[in-house]
């Protein structure tokens, strides 16, 4: 070890991984993970989310999964909730989409109307 | 580097290890590849949580879901409810104990009362880190705190800084660190070194195997802070063989610390090189004394010698020596880091920062705990600690350890600090904290304290050789029955004279246990020598077993179960126990079903 800069360079990428432990993070990312949200594929889009938030060091971000939230023609469904604001629904993700709302709505706070759940009823 | 959804972190301290946490730890592993998530799903072995009563303990993250009580059977459907499907099993989920409000709702793990009453700044990574990997620790700031002394800070400001601080040696006697770097710096030596003291041995305590195992490169990178403080290029951990977990730990850390430059020549290109070793010790209480301790280093027979010299002077092999206790150590990143003012914002004026304690005893949450000086132990004991179980009645709680004093219900209300435990007659002690209940003898307990006490006193001195043999037949006596008024009067005499008398701490501590006993419990010990009764009903020699002959159904069981055949009677007749014959070892009271066997 020969800097301080040396030290925070290992620091930035192992911070990564650590990450997902500290508990105090007030943006929740949940994905469907049930057998529909499973099947329809799900997985992909919830690593894809992992990825991208770690990606982009939003240490605000809480990515979970949750159980059947009982629309399951809509799967996959993510959900985003941030404190003061309402819950933001988006159907039919695919991983692709996944890293469209991190860029827009996560980084920038701008709600992706397109592939919300309004926009399609 | 490859990012997991999802983060399983299982205990691997000793007390869930023994509770077969790996075991669970392989079951994961398997199952996790079966359903095709390994990839996905991380699996971390931590140092102790704290909650060892719950062992084995894992958590989930990113929800923080804490699962107690673990076993293999339950990892199956946690992979596949909560880690394939999202669904947290809760009938798996810790359930509070303790009495509090919606006890029901805790589910992650800053939820439970056991730790929201706690401030971790020693044991801030135990738990949430793996210990063999020296990047999550470096993802926690570690060696943040080294890197800035070596670059930014000049020796002497490293000792002010510390001074600042006031941190107190959490060891036990509360000497303040950045006065003992201060009489070590300037002493001129072609060597000087750094002792780190992990030769935890109050029975009943496991704070610093609990640092070392969860986090042991903040005990090392403090240990090399040290150093450059007193220009020593040496450390030595002096640990306990008994600790193979925490050995091991050390010993993975001092390599990957190594590999990393963080440890070795030029650390930081500041031409300042800093190498550790560790040495076993063998389980010799006295070898926790500095100067016994430096001797066992030495390679000889660990025993006390007299100061002066202090080992600032004349330390391990007379070269100029600074001995810290692993916890303290592990403050002193965190203190550099983050200020003086921050680390005395909390706990008390006079002892800042926090102090952990070893639960255990009569209490529901058996466990290691952090908390702010200056808390109450009524805090700690009811809040934290969640009471006596089976709703039985405190009694007391033995602090310091055999170096300590039993405190009683009246001074539940005192604050936890340095000044205020020894005012009462007890002390802090390195932080084991024993709680009794009805059902403990005082007298026993001080005769248990005292039968360790002779065992580990290393024979030099008279006093401490002698003297403690001779209070021990007497306690011996007094738990027989076979004490006298006058018995107690010369326990006290020979108290004062080991305390004034003794060549080192151990010493002159050990009477401890015995004056706080006759200061706060004299009602016990004059029941035992003039009633010649043990009220806790714990001494076999005062107590005697009865049926009631009304309640005795004449199921014959206490008479089978009996190991000396002194119960009679017949099916369903009154059994009659022979006094004479009986050997009071309690079996018949534990298996009889009617309530019928009393103890008197």
């Amino acid at each position: 070890m020969k800097s301080l800069e040396e030290l925070r360079k290992i620091r930035e990428e192992a911070i990564k991984n650590v990450e997902m432990r500290n508990p105090d993070k007030d943006v929740r990312v949940v994905v469907g993970m049930a057998t529909c949200g499973i099947s329809a594929g799900a997985r992909p889009v919830l690593s894809a989310f992992v990825e991208e938030v770690a990606k982009r060091n939003l240490n605000n971000v809480q990515v979970v999964q949750t159980g059947c939230i009982g629309m399951c023609t809509y799967e996959p469904i993510v959900e985003v909730y941030t404190p003061n604001k309402d819950k933001v629904t988006y159907i039919h993700v695919d991983s692709e989409k996944a890293k469209r709302i991190v860029a827009e709505h996560l980084v920038n706070g701008n709600v992706v109307t397109e592939y919300t759940i309004g926009s399609e009823i | 580097m490859k990012i997991f959804r999802s983060h399983v972190l299982i205990c691997g301290g000793t007390g869930c290890t023994s509770n077969k946490s790996m075991e669970v730890k392989g079951r994961f592993e398997q199952k996790l590849k079966e359903v095709k998530l390994d990839k996905e799903v991380q699996i971390v072995v931590t140092g102790c949580f704290g909650l060892c009563e719950e062992g084995p303990i894992v958590i989930v993250y990113p929800e923080g879901s804490f699962y107690s009580r673990m076993n293999v059977d339950k990892v199956d459907e946690i992979v596949e409810e909560h880690l394939l499907k999202g669904r947290i099993v809760e009938k798996y989920l810790f359930k509070e104990k303790a009495k509090v409000e919606h006890a029901e709702e805790h589910k992650s793990l800053m939820e439970v009362q056991f730790y929201s009453k706690q401030k971790r700044v020693a044991l801030r990574n135990c738990g949430l880190i793996n210990p063999e990997d020296i990047n999550e620790y470096i993802a926690r700031d570690g060696y943040m705190a080294l890197g800035k002394v070596l670059t930014e800070m000049t020796p002497e400001g490293v000792i002010k800084l510390m001074k600042e601080s006031n941190l107190r040696g959490r060891g036990g006697a509360g000497f303040p660190v950045g006065l003992k770097w201060s009489f070590a710096a300037p002493n001129k030596a072609d060597q000087k070194y750094i002792i780190c003291n992990a030769d935890e041995g109050d029975p009943g305590a496991f704070m610093d195997r609990s640092v070392l195992e969860g986090d042991p490169h903040a005990v090392l990178e403090a240990m090399a802070i040290a150093g450059y403080a007193i220009g020593a290029t040496k450390g030595f951990i002096y640990v306990r063989a008994e600790y193979p977990i925490a050995v091991r730990r050390l010993h993975i850390a001092i390599d990957q610390a190594r590999e990393l430059g963080l440890l070795g020549k030029n650390i930081f290109n500041s031409g300042f090189d800093f190498d550790i070793e560790t040495r076993l010790g063998a389980g010799a209480f006295v070898c926790g004394e500095e100067t016994a301790l430096m001797q066992s280093i030495q390679g000889n027979r660990g025993m006390a010698k007299i100061k002066p010299p202090f080992p600032a002077n004349q330390g391990l092999w007379k070269k100029p020596t600074v001995i810290n206790n692993v916890e303290t150590l592990a403050n002193i990143p965190q203190i550099i880091l983050k200020g003086p003012e921050w680390f005395k914002s909390f706990g008390s004026e006079k002892s800042p920062g926090t102090k952990i304690f070893a639960l255990g005893g009569k209490i529901i949450n058996t466990g290691l705990v952090e908390v702010p000086m200056g808390i109450t132990l009524r805090e700690v004991i009811y809040d934290i600690g969640g009471g006596c179980p089976d709703g039985k009645k405190f009694k007391a709680v033995q602090t310091g350890g055999p170096s300590g004093g039993c405190l009683t219900a009246n001074h539940l209300d005192t604050p936890i600090d340095y000044e205020n435990l020894a005012a009462v007659g007890s002390m802090m002690g390195s932080g084991g904290m024993i709680v009794m209940d009805e059902d403990n003898c005082m007298v026993d307990i001080a005769r248990f304290f005292l039968d360790f006490i002779v065992d580990e006193s290393c024979g030099k001195c008279t006093p401490c050789r002698v003297g403690t043999k001779r209070m021990y037949n007497i306690l011996e006596r007094i738990t027989q029955g076979k004490g006298t008024l006058e018995d107690l009067d010369e326990l006290e005499s020979l108290a004062n004279s080991i305390k004034n008398s003794s060549l080192c701490g151990l010493g002159q501590t050990a009477p401890n246990p015995v004056l706080a006993t006759l200061r706060y419990f004299r009602d016990e010990y004059i029941a035992h020598v003039v009633d010649k009764k043990c009220p806790a009903k714990h001494c076999k020699a005062l107590i005697t077993y009865e049926i009631d002959k009304d309640k005795c159904a004449g199921c014959t069981l206490c008479a089978r179960k009996c190991p000396v055949s002194c119960i009679s009677g017949t099916v369903k007749n009154p059994h009659e126990i022979d006094q004479e014959k009986c050997i009071k070892c309690g079996n018949c009271y534990s298996v009889c079903r009617f309530g019928a066997v009393q103890k008197n």
